[in-house]
């Protein structure tokens, strides 16, 4: 008698959990967008860091040239990593036999795309303003942001994975000339590790 | 012991019934096939159980169009979301 409530119970918040949140997103699509954000770093340091202090507070000079360089830099790296999350996602969606498009997933783009489009839609302005030193600190932010705000869709680790970015973007800042370093860390080692959790715990 | 026993809703002793009320008390309103993908039963097993379930006035259904074909879409009335409730703390004092 007592089991079957047990049973009862563990079927309850399983069918909660499916119900409203997505659960086949992949943690491999968290390592493989962190080794992708590790190579864009670096190809980012040597052709183009390496030669000037760009990483400080004020304004740099920066000609069309340069811009174009580094928005060509991290539109790859962007379109890469989604690329690959997506490919990594279906492919546990399918195993799963879940859909990829469902209420949930809406939920979690939409939730996961407001402040990640209002980080970089400011991050944009202020690159076009000269301000670079502080770009790697406030992508760190405002992906942190989105991640906690897309949490409630998905596994829940993601706030704190959220709460590491956040904290490591606030470092960035504080250690302006090390930022992309912490970059490095936050976009690459952290999501590495985190995607290795999840890909072992679901 | 006899008190909790009475406070069990038979209407969920099945678990398909549920695991539509669990869907229902998370969300607004769950579509057919939706509920069907969450469960994983066939479409005459869940339509008998919503029927069911709708007998006792714990779901409601809404129907409209989409794509020119008819959506329903289910959701938990104040009655049936009181007596989940209800069913889930006797099952709590149970175990306990």
């Amino acid at each position: 008698m007592k089991e079957k409530y047990i049973e009862d119970l563990k079927e309850i918040k399983e069918v909660m959990n499916r119900s409203t949140r997505f659960i086949s997103l992949s943690g491999l699509s968290g390592v493989s967008t962190g080794i992708i954000a590790m190579g864009g770093v670096l190809f980012a340091y040597l052709s183009f860091f390496k030669e000037k202090n760009y990483l400080v507070y004020h304004a740099v000079e920066l000609n069309k040239e340069a811009i174009i360089k580094l928005l060509m830099i991290a539109v790859t790296t962007l379109i890469l990593s989604i690329v690959c999350a997506v490919f990594f996602t279906t492919r546990k969606t399918k195993k799963g036999n879940q859909k990829i498009i469902n209420k949930q997933t809406k939920e979690l783009i939409i939730n996961l795309l407001i402040p990640l489009v209002t980080g970089g839609l400011l991050c944009l302005m202020l690159l076009f303003k000269g301000f670079l030193g502080i770009l790697p600190s406030l992508t760190l932010i405002f992906y942190g942001l989105a991640l906690i705000n897309a949490s409630k869709y998905t596994f829940a680790e993601l706030r704190n994975l959220g709460l590491i970015e956040i904290l490591i973007g606030l470092f960035a800042f504080q250690f302006i000339t090390y930022s992309l370093l912490f970059w490095a860390f936050g976009f690459g080692m952290v999501q590495i590790i985190y995607g290795m959790i999840i890909q072992r715990k679901y | 012991m006899k008190e909790v026993l009475k406070d069990l809703d038979k209407a969920f002793e099945n678990r398909t019934r549920l695991g539509i009320m669990s869907a229902l008390m998370v969300n607004e309103a769950v579509d057919f096939n939706s509920l069907k993908d969450l469960l994983g039963v066939t479409d005459g097993n869940l339509a008998s159980h919503l029927k069911s379930l709708e007998k006792s006035n714990y779901i409601i259904y809404k129907k409209d169009f989409l794509d020119r074909k008819t959506n329903t879409s289910y959701s938990a009335t104040p009655k049936g979301k009181k007596a989940f409730i209800k069913h889930l703390n006797a099952i709590e004092k149970l175990l306990k």
